[in-house]
This record gives structure tokens, sequence and C-alpha cells, in this order.
């Protein structure tokens, strides 16, 4: 596996889970505001064990038991799916036609959320099941998309110890900037990360879909690289095509609540 | 068993939000992509071309088809 490959495969783990990471931390200082720090950093730290856990627990086996040009086409689709699903709806966002993620709206409707809770708010050195629960489904199913690229990329590759340690890297980053800046999550970039991370994933996944197939790529893993330069162009001339195509004018999103799922 | 049965489902609403979500269109452009990477798994000159090709038609589709319905229906 050459260095270029190895590069990409950690830009791709590291953006992937900052953009995942940011979302799980926006719902886990909601929950510390409104219920109580300890209780949500419990439920935090408990849900990232138990990602990392998964990890181990699909990662391993797969290596070693699952023949090497099965586990490419497989991984290879499930990165298509959902590598192609972040380029479309970051495409859409960025031209216009979905409304941006809107970290600022997400927390107000959390914290709204848990304050209107029938149930006490403890003090902050007290446990509360609610600000636990929150905050562990909060960074768990935020964590799944992000255990699926750890073990897909990290499997496909033999380098399910880089993948899983850019993604505690970024989990690393982002708590640390969430510590500095709290509410202020809404600066972060997050449909431009979205594009890049998308047009990875979607490179990848064509690569290893074409490779566990028996496709001789031009340049062999070089071809990664050719990949994200050409999905790029693609998603640039895609988003100013659709903008040529008029926009209806759209609301920031601001309706994902704590109890719905997964919302990349 | 109330318990497995909870974790079951979810686990099977996570794969079904995962794979098919609002984007089913996505599932079936995966599933044609791996199907030509199969078909044309002898055809080197071939399939070299005509993967990353189809790949981009189908993102350029969904995108599009994705435009249209966010302009008539509520949001996703």
């Amino acid at each position: 596996m050459s260095t270029s490959s190895t590069v990409v495969l950690i830009l791709a783990v590291f953006g992937a889970s900052t953009v995942e990471m940011v979302e799980a931390l926006t719902i886990v200082v909601a929950a510390g505001v409104s219920r109580g720090w300890r209780s949500s950093l419990e439920g935090a730290a408990t849900a990232v064990v138990v990602l990392a856990i998964l990890v181990s627990a699909i990662g391993v086996p797969l290596i070693h038991y699952v023949p090497i040009a099965t586990l490419r086409v497989v991984v290879g689709a499930l990165l298509l799916v959902l590598g192609l699903s972040w380029l479309r709806k970051a495409i859409l966002r960025a031209s216009g036609h979905k409304a941006l993620h809107d970290e600022d709206a997400i927390f107000a409707t959390t914290s709204a959320e848990l304050a209107t809770d029938s149930s006490s708010p403890s003090s902050a050195t007290r446990r509360d099941a609610v600000g636990f629960a929150v905050a562990f489904k909060g960074v768990f199913l935020e964590g799944m998309e992000v255990v699926l690229i750890v073990v897909s990329l990290g499997a496909s590759q033999r380098r399910l110890g880089i993948a899983a340690g850019a993604a505690g890297a970024a989990a690393l980053v982002v708590a640390v900037i969430g510590a500095l800046v709290a509410k202020q999550l809404s600066q972060v970039p997050e449909n431009t990360i979205k594009i890049a991370v998308g047009i990875m994933l979607t490179s990848f996944g064509l690569f290893w879909v074409g490779e566990g197939a028996g496709a001789h790529w031009p340049g062999s893993d070089a071809a990664i690289i050719g990949f994200v330069g050409m999905f790029f162009l693609v998603t640039m001339g895609s988003i100013a095509w659709l903008r040529t195509l008029g926009a209806p004018v759209r609301r920031p999103q601001s309706h994902i609540a704590v109890q719905e799922g997964v919302d990349e | 068993v109330k318990l497995l049965a909870r974790a079951a489902r979810a686990f099977g609403l996570f794969w079904w939000d995962f794979l098919v979500g609002d984007t089913p269109e996505l599932l079936v452009a995966v599933i044609a992509i791996v199907a030509l990477a199969l078909l044309l798994r002898h055809h080197h000159d071939i399939d070299i071309i005509l993967l990353p090709v189809v790949t981009f038609l189908f993102l350029l589709a969904s995108a599009f088809r994705g435009r249209r319905r966010d302009g008539t229906e509520p949001e996703e």
C-alpha cells in the first residue's frame, strides 16, 4: 500500500470523524449545560468505549478471516453508498437546494427539550440518567458511521490501527476545540468538510470495488488520487450546474431532535 | 428477550437507514456499479473507463433528483 493512499485514508477518516464528532459534541454540550456535566461526560465516554470495542470486535475478524478480494468489493460498495450519500447532500446544500446543518439551532432545540424534561435536572456533581442517556445516544449514533468508515477503510487496506488512530485523533481535536469554544460549533465549515470527505470515501469505494472485482487501475494505488481529482471536478461542476437551475429559499435545518437517529 | 428484540430492531433500522434511507436510488446505483465491475472483470481497458463514468452519472442523477424533490416536498 503506497504512502499516498495511506495519507488519503487518514484524511478521509479524520475528516469524517470530525464532522460526526462536531454533531455529537453539540448534543453532549447541550446535555452538559442542561443536565449537568458529570453525567453527560460519562455518557459520552461510555459511548466512545463501546464504539472502540465494536471496531475491535468487527474489524479484527474481518481482516483475518474474510478473503481480501471479497472484503474489498463489499467494503467498496459500503463506502460508495456512504460517500455518494454524503456527496449528494453536500452538493444540494452547497447549491442552495437543501438547508445547511445549523449546530446553533440543534443546540437550542436539544437544550430546550432537556430543560422541559419532567425529571429534575441534577447539579454538576450528581449523576443524572437523562443527561447520561442523551450524551451516550448522541455520541453512539453519530459514532456508528465513524465505526463503519474505520472498519471499512482499515480492513480493506489492512490499516485498522491507523484508521482507528485517525478517528481517535479527530475525536480528541473536536473535544479540545469544543471545550475551548463550547457553543460556537456552528463556526465549523461542516459542509466543506463533508464535500472533501464525501469525495474521498467515494474515491476509495470506487477503487476497492474495481480492485476487488479484478480491475487494474492505471498507476495502482495512485488511481485514488486521480479519482479524488475527478470527483472534485464533478462535484464543483454539479454545484455550479444546480445553482443555475435556481434554488428554493430554505430556512436552516433546525428540527433535528435528540430522539432522531443518525443524521449525517 | 425484549431487550434483544429492541436491539435487533435498532440494528435493522440503522442498516435500513444507512443503505436505503431517503436515497434508495444510491443503493440501486451501487448494486449496478458492483455488477458492472464483476461483469467487466476480464475487460481491463473498458472497466477503468466505464466504472468512474457510471459513478459520476449516478451522482449527477441523484443530485438532480434531490433538487427536484426538495423543491416540491418537505425536508427529507
